[in-house]
């Protein structure tokens, strides 16, 4: 055995270069750092105090020590250029590793005419950064390039750094050029001012001004080109900093002990089960939260696995197998994106009518890396402040609903985003803070938490929700459809935490706070189409109050949704309800192609208006070589492989993003196992800011979709999720057979920035299932597409 | 309280584990303060946390300091930095081959590892090589793409 010839000295705990840079952003110094625990005594007397290159200037704290607001109508709020060239920009669209994070750097590079290595980002801290509310929805896109996003900021400064240069140089602004941050005499280059000269290290001063005329997108340099994602060489050497690896002076660990079943409560703690363990273990109990902290993660692991408690008895839950007819008895409320007045008529006049059901369960985003997040708390009340590295998608929604947890006036509190795990949506990055917030707090330390696998899967993540959508379509003699009629039903319980509704997530909900209660009503007719949860399919036109703004042509439609209270906590999932409703909308239309003996394609075109739509979905139909015929193929042997391709289509929320999608898949007609071998999908997402970076969102998407549909699905018996950890709630894994995706871009350049992370991963199920069908003719309606489900559809054709 | 000796990235360590149940993940993560192996389950199911020991992959939060004792263990940061990669670094980088990366030390120890003992390994073998592993961002195309890079560079 080898001698040790060094002692590697443990404590205290040193930081991360990232971590140093975030607290001396907020004021800390170096020297203080350097100095151990002692020193780190939150205040926010001294943050934001400087305007030092890379501070945003827009902030200063008022003299109570309390941060202000950051207008976000204020140029100097979304970037600062400082006296030696170089570029901040100030953000509140986070990155989760879906590559937003450089397409901003691309943004700032290309609207200020600046070389992208003097631009410096800010992603989402409550002391710095703007408020832009929560990164989610494929909103970044939209709302970073649209009316009051950065881009309207970057433009401002421009045209003000323009004026600026034209009295200096005292020449017109309309014989001014630029070229990498510098200013200059068209014709004459030898009178030029730089970006640093005219107002570096300097404020603005500016109202972010509305009528400033961002770049052309046919001018894009640096957008529209593949710049590789920044920070892939420090993930891949181990270098980047998750909100995983912060680290404090003084950190210690916490864990938490979740109740064994949905609903128990906290009758009594036995703190003497764990007062001789190792690690300074502390029992923290509030309300029904209870958890441990001790100074190193495994010694707080074991209390957490050993302490006693005694906990009630739970609330009890629906059988699992009688789901989808519980949520059809409980009190809705109800919402209708369409109701057409002449849809009952319509069935009366229809030749044909056709029906079916499709069923989607509870499933969660399951991020690879259990949620975690670091707290640092002290006291409580007007004088309590806190800092917290977080993972949350809003890091102002958690600042103010954590204000609440805490009791601690959100002006004093600090939420500064560190990227985690993928999340896919409201995983447990959220609840997560509260926990390590709540430990934090009691202790008077810094305290580091992740959870454990289970404490995530079984009570720690907000599920996407179960939909049951039956659906039923009048055709004419030529098949063509009249009417269509959806009546979607789904759950809910809690959501995004709020300022009004930390009860939203399992931590507020356990330490105290209401989680609002579902209200059952609703159900007026609509006043506007909103397409946002794509309940109403492709082919609806969408009309409402004499406006149609669908992408298809079938004008008599009744799209309704009721929603349930959930006995799970449930939240966003990536393509929330638009996979779900995807998922049946689009197998519907493929049966209603099947009926009525057409090309699957060639029928979806027969009833689509919008040019785009009908652009991307001939641009997959061709990339994919899809033959015009109808399905299902016919042919097939009673066992072996049979083989077939689907087709699904959609404008993602109706207005964010159009993609369609060929799936081709193999289906062993013995086990009923299906495999996808080929996935060619298309998009346009209006002028593309990175080609690259938009592939590796369609190909994860479109996988993460068949993972989706083939394999994820909560389960639970009467009293608990059973689905706690990857055996037990299965999905795709490294070692199966991958399918080849192909990705076909559609750049218009004339049109504006759409979303583009959850389209493809919208479209799998409906794709993969309409190849079930086409390779089969057995209609598989029900996620996830098990061995056995697959079986007995082929049974039943 | 036992005190291990251990190699980790070429540096020898002596490290006091209470209680001895302590994985190496805790080790790496906490004292020695390694960002590249990362919790994921603690359970072996998903390969967040691999490490190399003595040159094989193996899963760090179900591997006792006991059974390490003595041993050389290499994590990602040991492959080599931003500014000196290693090829099978350079090779996921060029390929954008990660989304979040939470995943990447089991994809990219468990492949290198492969191909560096599997002359002209298939695209097929490399595939199977990763059996078990979990990526949920579903980069694989990529990944794919960036170990046969890698195998590329190292047996041409």
């Amino acid at each position: 055995m080898k001698r040790p010839t060094s002692k590697y000295v443990v404590t205290p705990p040193r930081m991360t270069p990232d971590a140093i840079a975030a607290l001396e952003r907020a004021g800390f110094s170096r020297r203080d750092l350097l100095k151990g625990a002692g020193a780190l005594i939150v205040s926010f007397s001294i943050a934001g105090s400087s305007n030092a290159p890379g501070e945003a200037p827009g902030i200063k704290n008022s003299s109570s020590g309390a941060m202000l607001p950051i207008p976000l109508d204020q140029v100097d709020s979304w970037v600062a250029i400082a006296q030696d060239e170089s570029v901040t920009g100030y953000t509140g669209k986070c990155e989760f590793g879906q590559g937003f994070r450089t397409v901003q750097y691309q943004l700032i590079a290309d609207e200020l005419y600046v070389p992208l290595e003097r631009v410096t980002l800010v992603v989402c801290d409550t002391a710095l950064t703007p408020d832009q509310g929560i990164t989610s929805g494929s909103q970044s896109h939209p709302t970073e390039f649209g009316p009051n996003g950065l881009r309207q900021a970057l433009a401002t400064a421009r045209e003000a750094l323009f004026r600026m240069a034209s009295d200096q140089l005292g020449v017109p602004v309309d014989q001014l050029a630029v070229q990498d941050g510098v200013i200059f005499v068209q014709g004459d280059p030898s009178q030029s001012v730089t970006y640093g000269q005219l107002i570096g290290n300097q404020r603005f001063d500016l109202t972010v001004d509305r009528a400033a005329i961002p770049k052309d997108p046919s001018t894009y340099t640096v957008l529209g080109t593949s710049v590789p994602r920044y920070e892939i060489p420090e993930k891949v050497t181990g270098q980047f900093e998750y909100v995983q690896s912060v680290r404090l002076p003084g950190m210690l660990h916490g864990k938490v002990v979740r109740p064994p079943v949905i609903g128990a409560t906290v009758i009594s703690v036995d703190e003497s089960s764990v007062a001789n363990l190792p690690g300074n273990v502390r029992v923290v109990v509030r309300n029904d939260f209870v958890g441990v902290v001790a100074d190193k993660q495994w010694q707080a692991a074991q209390a957490a696995q050993a302490l006693v408690v005694s906990w009630s008895a739970g609330v009890g839950l629906p059988a699992q197998q009688d789901l989808y007819d519980y949520m059809r008895q409980q009190p809705s409320r109800d919402s209708y994106t369409v109701l057409a007045d002449d849809v009952d008529a319509r069935f009366g006049e229809a030749a044909n009518i056709i029906s079916a059901t499709y069923l989607t369960p509870y499933q969660m985003h399951g991020s690879i890396g259990a949620s975690a997040a670091v707290a640092d708390v002290q006291g409580i009340g007007p004088n309590g402040a806190a800092t917290i590295w977080s993972a949350s998608q809003g890091v102002y929604p958690q600042r103010d609903s954590v204000a609440q947890v805490l009791g601690i006036p959100k002006e004093n509190i600090r939420v500064i985003f560190r990227e985690g795990s993928g999340c896919y949506g409201l995983n447990g990055a959220d609840t997560v803070c509260y926990d390590a917030a709540l430990l934090s707090q009691a202790v008077g330390q810094p305290v580091r938490v992740q959870l454990t696998r289970k404490d995530e899967m079984a009570a720690g993540e907000n599920y996407g929700p179960p939909y049951i959508i039956d659906l039923r379509a009048g055709l004419n003699e030529k098949g063509q459809i009249i009417v269509w009629d959806y009546e979607g039903f789904t759950v809910t319980k809690g959501n995004r935490p709020t300022e009004a509704a930390p009860g939203n997530i399992i931590t507020g909900a356990l330490v105290g706070f209401p989680t609002p209660p579902l209200v059952p009503g609703g159900g007026t007719p609509p006043t506007s189409y909103s397409n946002n949860g794509n309940a109403d399919s492709s082919y609806g036109a969408g009309c409402v109050a004499g406006q149609c703004g669908g992408t298809g042509t079938v004008e008599s439609e009744r799209i309704l949704t009721h929603t349930v209270e959930s006995p799970f906590f449930t939240g966003p999932l990536r393509s929330p309800g638009r996979l779900q409703n995807t998922f049946a909308n689009e197998s519907f239309i493929d049966e209603l192609a099947a009926f009525a003996q057409e090309d699957p394609i060639q029928y979806r075109l027969r009833h689509l208006a919008d040019p785009r739509l009908i652009d991307v979905l001939n641009a997959a139909a061709n990339a994919a070589g899809w033959k015009a015929r109808p399905s299902p193929k016919g042919g097939r042997g009673a066992t072996g492989i049979a083989t077939g391709r689907g087709v699904a289509c959609v404008l993602y929320e109706g207005n964010n993003g159009y993609s369609a999608m060929v799936a081709e898949v193999q289906v062993d007609l013995t086990t009923g196992q299906v495999t996808v071998t080929r996935i060619v999908t298309s998009q346009d997402s209006g002028p593309v800011s990175n080609p690259d970076g938009l592939r590796n969102q369609m190909e994860g998407g479109a996988l993460q979709g068949m993972s989706r549909c083939l394999r994820e699905e909560v389960t639970w018996d009467d009293q608990k999720v059973t689905s706690i950890d990857w055996r037990t709630y299965p999905v795709f894994h490294w070692g199966e057979p991958l399918p080849v995706i192909e990705t076909i871009l559609l750049n218009p350049l004339d049109k504006p920035q759409m979303g583009a992370g959850e389209c493809t991963i919208t479209l799998a199920a409906a794709a993969i299932a309409n190849g079930i069908f086409d390779a089969t003719g057995a209609r598989v309606r029900q996620i996830p597409f098990t061995n056995a489900r697959v079986l007995a559809a082929l049974q039943g054709t | 309280m036992p005190v291990y000796s251990l190699t980790v990235n070429g540096q020898p360590y002596s490290v006091e584990v209470d209680p001895p149940s302590t994985p190496l993940l805790y080790v790496l993560m906490d004292d020695l303060e390694l960002n590249g192996p990362k919790f994921g389950c603690g359970l072996a199911q998903c390969g967040a946390c691999t490490v190399l020991l003595d040159g094989q992959p193996i899963r760090s939060c179900v591997r006792q300091m006991a059974s390490v004792d003595g041993h050389e263990i290499t994590t990602i940061e040991g492959l080599g930095t931003k500014e000196n990669p290693h090829p099978i670094q350079t090779a996921f980088t060029e390929e954008q081959a990660v989304q979040c990366a939470f995943c990447i030390s089991g994809i990219m120890l468990y492949g290198k590892t492969f191909i560096d003992q599997t002359p002209g390994a298939t695209e097929e073998q490399i595939i199977a090589a990763l059996n078990g592993l979990l990526c949920r961002c579903y980069s694989h195309a990529r990944m794919v793409r960036a170990l046969l890079r890698y195998a590329q560079e190292v047996q041409p």
